[in-house]
């Protein structure tokens, strides 16, 4: 690395590489049984440069040719876009936990018995259940140095277990599951199944909803897939340059619910997301975005936050191409305190969302969503009844959180990039095949 | 010799060593390009050079899969794939038989899009930003370049060895407008299988597009609810790929006896005018090769024929369990991933219907045109179109916003009720499944019908 940093040095004025080696472990069990068991190694180191003040790019993977990094880092930057920053000269960085050296010494034999674990609990409840675990583990280390004497150095570790089931009655066909993840070892199954155990017993019946609009109760999993997507875009420095952010222009205004809180947050010890620093070594910091519904702020790289006039806010990331862009790390929404049982005692008629399949494959910009129900439940004077299928809901971010009945006191992680609490929205579009 | 080329060779060997039973590895090159454009100015331009490999090994129906980057301690490879497949497995399974194969597949010779200076690129990408931004309201663009060519070497236990090359390009273009509140956006999907000629000389597209996301600002939303629809062949290809091509992929369905029940070869999925092909034998198209990631020849495969479900995509493994021949559909994204079961190019086959001939008697309906994608859970399935149309007694008429569909598999073919007769392949789409993606495919239909189709709406 500090040869191709000198090297780079020579050919422009300012340079950057970034390499990052990863090792993971994924144990996986297909229609019940084990079935592989992988090994996956992998490195790549990355270019950037600033020749005659333009921006070059070069990534290179494995022990393909490094020795060509700099010219075609050189080669790129003839056509490269201005480069507005200055590179980080930061060396001391927040002490943020996420290595767990316990991590590496799980074996391959436990690993299995946990997926065993997984499979036996939910085939316990449903015989007829085909299921598909994974159990995973993995250690990343990350590397930057830059031509201003900037150096940064962390081991990342993580471990996740995670169980779909799949139950077929005729044509009929239900899907539940849950995940967990950690940069700690997760020895415990219990809270991914009793999730799962749960989702399989409040669909054991089937119920069917009218087509109008109706009181949601979104779950943290149905938070996760109707209403994040559009908020992540919205929320991105970048977009919010460019001026296709419908909330770009409303710092400091109501925009949401006053019971909407939101913050992007890589700080938390022992999580995945976490990171001392962000891709370009900005250190890591918690960003407010939505503090009692009035936008805060955005989410920001060097290059953007320069452009917008502003400071990184360390959201810096590389996307698999290497390409760095604001990305956010963590979405924590702050819970309230109402629990979800009395969302749904609330409830004359409506609808719980745990799962919106396909809702954030429509224009997420404008904040409009549009999904199939695929794991539903219809409530009815206060109960949840039955599972809902053929169902169709649809809305508009904004137009949503603008008017929340309640936030729910059950916060949970969805995945490694969002925490969230339940949401129960007054009033929401429902479309029912006859 | 080329590193891979070395590695392959001894990999070759190595693997005859071990006792398992089936060792297969796969050696990777690459070399890609991306230019990248937001609002008027370039964003990033870069390129990436990569070098992996993968050893899988099966033992006692159990997979060992290691992969890596670093072409060192190729037998400590091997060995560890080995030892995890003996640790992961328990019954014996068979593999479909397939000749081994020692064979070379070279990249046609216009498919280079390497050769190409950069600068070539830049230029046209140029034009079709200033075409967008030179139409109003244009609040800001996304535009995205892509190119790559790979060279991957298969060795198996059996004997194969083949080498193959294939090379991509894809081009995503975005407008964006904005009024008040609203926000719109319409985008452009293109890809080739290297042919840099595929994606120029699409100005007047680029304006279209531009054009209609300012329209789109005025279009009102639909109400929710039961439509007749008629669905462009770029859309009903992501239909077909969606709401029909992944349950046809034999994984979900070879170890899964209720399913296998549902999807018994010879059940009826729609009128007899309805027949459904995924092949990867057709030249120029982004799914296409000679062997899949198994060494299996490709071949056609109908899915549906008149109406009725005739077969399905295989890897050795599927088709053994389900006593059916292999198809050739094992794929992995990457060297880092073990093949698994992938469509390639999957089709409706044209009918006899003009498009008048469709709308005409639609007293009221909606016309969805283009997509932003779509995904499926095998029963139901969403897909959304990236431009939406009312049809009133027999005739398009005004735009409204785009549309989400959404059905279930085994009702919504039999729904469809009419099949046009202009077959159009797209070639924008990357397919994800399990973790890989984007892989190259293409889908393609003719102009369709659908009755009693769920849309969302306000």
């Amino acid at each position: 690395m500090e040869n191709i940093l000198a090297q780079a040095k020579q050919a422009a004025e300012e340079a950057e590489v970034f390499m990052v080696t990863a090792e993971e472990t994924p144990v996986q069990f297909e229609a019940n049984r084990l079935k592989h068991i992988q090994s996956k190694q992998s490195s790549y180191t990355a270019l950037r440069i600033v020749k005659n003040g333009r921006i070059g790019y070069a990534i290179s993977s494995g022990t393909s040719g490094s020795r060509d990094l700099v010219s075609t880092a050189v080669e790129t930057a003839e056509f490269g876009i201005k480069a507005e920053f200055e590179l980080p000269s930061v060396t001391s960085y927040p002490k943020i936990k996420v290595f767990d050296p316990d991590v590496e010494s799980i074996s391959l034999d436990e690993m299995v018995k946990l997926g065993e674990e997984l499979v036996a609990t939910v085939r316990g409840h449903s015989q007829d259940i085909l299921c598909q675990a994974e159990v995973n583990k993995g250690t990343t280390s990350v590397r930057i140095i830059n031509s201003r004497g900037g150096e940064l150095n962390y081991k990342q570790s993580a471990f996740a277990l995670g169980i779909e089931g799949h139950l077929i009655h005729n044509t009929d066909m239900l899907f539940v599951g849950e995940s967990e993840s950690s940069c700690h070892p997760i020895s415990e199954t219990r809270a991914v199944t009793d999730v799962v155990l749960r989702q399989l017993e409040l669909a054991k019946n089937q119920a069917r909803l009218p087509s109008k609009r109706m009181p949601v109760v979104f779950t943290p999993s149905g938070v996760a897939s109707a209403l994040i997507p559009p908020l992540m875009a919205a929320f991105n420095g970048k977009i919010v340059l460019e001026g296709a952010s419908p909330i770009g222009n409303k710092t400091g205004e109501p925009v949401f619910d006053k019971k909407f809180s939101l913050r992007d947050d890589p700080t938390i010890d022992y999580r995945p997301e976490s990171r001392p620093a962000d891709d370009e070594g900005v250190p890591s910091r918690c960003t407010p975005l939505v503090e009692e519904g009035e936008i805060a702020n955005f989410i920001y790289d060097l290059q953007t936050a320069a452009l917008a006039r502003t400071q990184s806010t360390g959201n810096g990331t590389r996307n698999s191409g290497g390409l760095l862009a604001p990305a956010p790390t963590a979405f924590i929404l702050t819970p309230g305190n109402t629990t979800f049982e009395e969302m749904v005692n609330d409830v004359k008629e409506g609808l719980v969302i745990e799962y919106l399949m396909g809702a954030a494959q429509g224009n997420i910009l404008s904040g409009d969503f549009s999904g199939n129900v695929l794991l539903g439940y219809k409530i009815e004077s206060g109960k949840i009844v039955g599972r809902v299928k053929d169902t169709m809901v649809s809305g508009n971010v904004y137009q949503l959180l603008k008017e929340i009945t309640a936030v729910g006191s059950d916060a949970k992680w969805e995945g490694d990039s969002i925490n969230t609490p339940s949401f129960y929205c007054p009033s929401v579009s429902v479309a029912v095949k006859n | 010799m080329t590193n891979i080329e070395e590695a392959a060779q001894r990999l070759a060997e190595i693997i005859n060593r071990h006792r398992a039973d089936y060792i297969e590895a796969h050696l990777e090159e690459s070399q890609s390009t991306y230019i990248t454009y937001r609002g008027k100015e370039l964003e990033s331009i870069g390129k990436t050079s990569s070098v992996g490999g993968n050893v899988r090994a099966l033992v006692k129906g159990g997979w060992g899969f290691v992969s890596f980057n670093n072409l060192d301690n190729l037998p400590d490879r091997v060995t560890l794939a080995v030892k995890q497949a003996e640790l992961a497995g328990g019954k014996k399974i068979k593999l479909a038989p397939v000749e081994p194969a020692i064979d070379t597949v070279l990249t046609e010779a216009d498919s280079n899009p390497a050769a190409i200076p950069l600068a070539k690129k830049k230029l046209l990408l140029d034009e079709y930003n200033d075409i967008i931004w030179a139409v109003p309201k244009i609040q800001t663009s996304v535009i995205s370049y892509g190119d790559g060519r790979k060279k991957s070497i298969f060795v198996s236990s059996p004997g194969s060895y083949i080498e193959q090359e294939r090379a991509d390009v894809t081009l995503r273009l975005t407008a964006v407008t904005t009024a008040d509140n609203e926000i719109q956006q319409v985008g452009l999907s293109l890809g080739s299988r290297g042919d840099f000629g595929k994606v120029t000389g699409l100005h007047q597209q680029v304006e279209e597009m531009s054009r209609n996301a300012v329209g789109l600002l005025s279009a009102p939303q639909v109400k929710g609810g039961e439509y007749t629809v008629v669905l462009d062949p770029v859309l009903a290809g992501v239909f077909v790929h969606e709401a029909f091509g992944h349950l046809s992929e034999s994984d979900f369905v070879y170890e899964n006896e209720r399913l296998s029940d549902i999807m018994a070869l010879g059940r009826e999925f729609g009128s007899t005018e309805l027949n459904i092909v995924d092949t990867a034998t057709i030249p120029g198209l982004r799914g296409s090769y000679r062997y899949d990631d198994e060494g299996v020849p490709a071949t056609k495969t109908y899915l549906i024929s008149e109406g009725k479900l005739v077969g399905r995509l295989h890897s050795r493994e599927t088709a053994a369990k389900m006593k059916e021949k292999p198809t050739g559909n094992a794929r992995a994204v990457s060297y880092r991933y073990p093949p698994i079961v992938r469509m390639t190019n999957t089709y409706i086959e044209p009918g006899t219907a003009t498009f008048g001939d469709l709308i005409g008697d639609i007293k009221e309906g909606i016309y969805a045109k283009n997509w932003y994608g779509g995904t499926t859970s095998m029963e139901m399935f969403t897909f959304s179109s990236g431009e939406a149309y009312r049809i009133r007694n027999g005739k398009i008429a005004e735009q409204v916003r785009p549309v989400t569909l959404t059905g279930n598999v085994f009702k919504t073919l039999k729904n469809m009720d009419g099949i046009g007769n202009d077959l159009d392949m797209n070639q924008g789409g990357g397919c994800g499944k399990g973790g890989q993606v984007p892989l190259p495919v293409s889908n393609g239909s003719p102009h369709i019908r659908i009755r009693h189709c769920l849309v969302g709406g306000s």
